[in-house]
């Protein structure tokens, strides 16, 4: 009964709700903060870089439990009443995602030759011009950025488990769902969620690969 | 164009996730083995139909769920931990504490009962052989209904060494796992057990014991206390689940699945 096919496209769809909306926010802000670390100069930048390299390796759990406090009732924006919410999920997923994605866009970024940028300058880019010129010289490294933001929350379970409560039909998404099976003793069905789960990140993981090897060609 | 409207509906599908209305939304803490044994998903959506509110069920150990009760994180509490539950009452956090249900729970351990306990009729004499042996035993660990009925069992004096209590701080179907796994005895719910019959090398070897019985009340969070409580929903809920129409489907339940009741009502 709690095996049934509606069940698992639901499942499914929040999934991918979830991951894409948080990578997607993750993805404009880390790539943005990458890009202003990267070539900006101010006071504390190195502490900030220091930050967001430690950020790359964020326990979910303690991510998980910190938001959980804050979107609580009681917490300070408990009024929102996101808690157990596929905001709250995305929330935490993004924290997770964001530093990610711009320490990989930071080492992308300052690995570009200095040269280049003050060739760029000298032909009259400025601003946004030099902005998207950098973005299309580092599109592929860019784009593993991206993959390994997608790869982060699309696989994770501490935290989505803690602020969305995998409720059945509301924030129950892959990884919660196999946890659960997993604890129920139903081994095959969490096997099989387990391969649906892996079929899904390597869609979305080739449809980015074919993005990315596009570029490469033109 | 092609290209934006691509986006668009991208945005759109991630964006549009339905929203409810708050007062409308109802937080359930209950314990793990309510969820994992499919019975609150059989009776939400009954509840939900009847009475228009959105369930949000956080299936926890009772002692999380107790701890929610008491923060005011949510609204209704089901749980199975008695002298836990009267003092919340006594402290002022819980409201309308009424017994909804009980099953029991049964002692496990490997087939060929290594510590020889099959033939005691208390439960606290079968512990108290465990604990002399030195045979393993997985205990949840987890502050659980299951975990504090544990713990009232054993014999006074009991030293629980590692050497042979290992915590697992899991659910119960995980911990039932590690048990068969590691030849171990266990304590465990009966609906949790009947579900993993087949899956684990573990029979009953003592049962039916009055201490081993395992009673859920149904509390209401004091709104009193906790302004942003759902007092109505929790009331709504805390009504339907001992009403005689609900009582039946908890007394009909896990028949046909199992072969056997899970829960036997207690309301009166």
């Amino acid at each position: 009964m709690q095996n049934n096919f509606s069940d698992i496209i639901a499942i499914i769809l929040l999934t991918l709700r979830v991951s894409g909306s948080a990578l997607l926010i993750s993805v404009i802000i880390g790539i943005s903060l990458g890009f202003f670390v990267a070539l900006r100069e101010f006071p504390g930048r190195k502490i900030l870089i220091g930050l967001i390299n430690t950020g790359m390796g964020l326990p979910p759990v303690v991510v998980g439990l910190l938001v959980m406090i804050v979107l609580w009732r009681a917490g300070p924006l408990g009024f929102l009443e996101w808690i157990y919410s596929p905001i709250a999920m995305i929330i935490a997923q993004v924290i997770l995602a964001t530093p990610i994605i711009a320490g990989l866009t930071l080492a992308t970024i300052q690995q570009v030759p200095q040269k280049m940028i003050w060739q760029a300058k000298a032909l009259g880019a400025s601003g946004w011009n030099l902005l998207w010129l950098l973005i299309r010289e580092t599109r592929l490294s860019l784009l593993a950025a991206v993959m390994a933001g997608f790869g982060g929350i699309i696989s994770e379970v501490g935290a989505v488990m803690m602020v969305g409560g995998n409720i059945r039909g509301e924030t129950r998404v892959m990884t919660t769902a196999i946890v659960l099976e997993a604890q129920k003793g139903n081994i095959n069905f969490a096997l099989i969620l387990g391969g649906i789960l892996l079929v899904l990140s390597f869609s979305v993981n080739f449809g980015l690969t074919l993005i990315q090897q596009k570029v490469k060609k033109s | 164009m092609k290209r934006f409207f691509a986006w668009l509906l991208l945005v759109l599908f991630l964006f549009s996730a339905p929203s409810i209305s708050a007062s409308k939304n109802l937080i359930l803490a209950t314990t793990t083995s309510t969820v994992d044994s499919g019975l609150l998903d059989v009776l939400i959506p009954l509840f939900e139909k009847q009475s228009g509110y959105k369930v949000k069920t956080i299936g926890v150990g009772s002692g999380m769920a107790m701890e929610m009760g008491k923060r005011g994180e949510a609204d209704v509490l089901l749980v199975h931990s008695p002298k836990d539950e009267e003092k919340l009452v006594a402290e002022g956090f819980g409201i309308n504490r009424k017994p909804v249900m009980h099953n029991d729970f049964v002692l496990l351990g490997p087939p060929n009962d290594p510590a020889g306990v099959g033939s005691f009729k208390s439960a606290k004499a079968a512990f108290g052989k465990i604990a002399s042996s030195g045979v393993l035993f997985v205990s949840r660990g987890d502050k659980s209904g299951t975990h504090k009925k544990e713990l009232s069992i054993w014999p006074a004096g009991t030293v629980l060494s590692n050497l042979w209590y290992l915590e697992s701080g899991q659910g119960m179907g995980t911990t039932l796992m590690i048990a068969s796994q590691k030849r171990a005895y266990t304590l465990s719910d009966r609906a949790t057990y009947l579900s993993f019959k087949d899956k684990v090398r573990l029979v009953i070897l003592s049962e039916g014991d009055k201490v081993l019985l395992n009673p859920y009340h149904v509390i209401e969070v004091n709104p009193a206390k906790f302004s942003k409580v759902n007092a109505e929903g929790g009331k709504a809920f805390s009504g339907f689940i001992v009403s005689a129409s609900t009582q039946k489907v908890i007394a009909e339940f896990g028949k046909e699945k199992f072969g056997g009741v899970l829960f036997f009502p207690d309301a009166k």
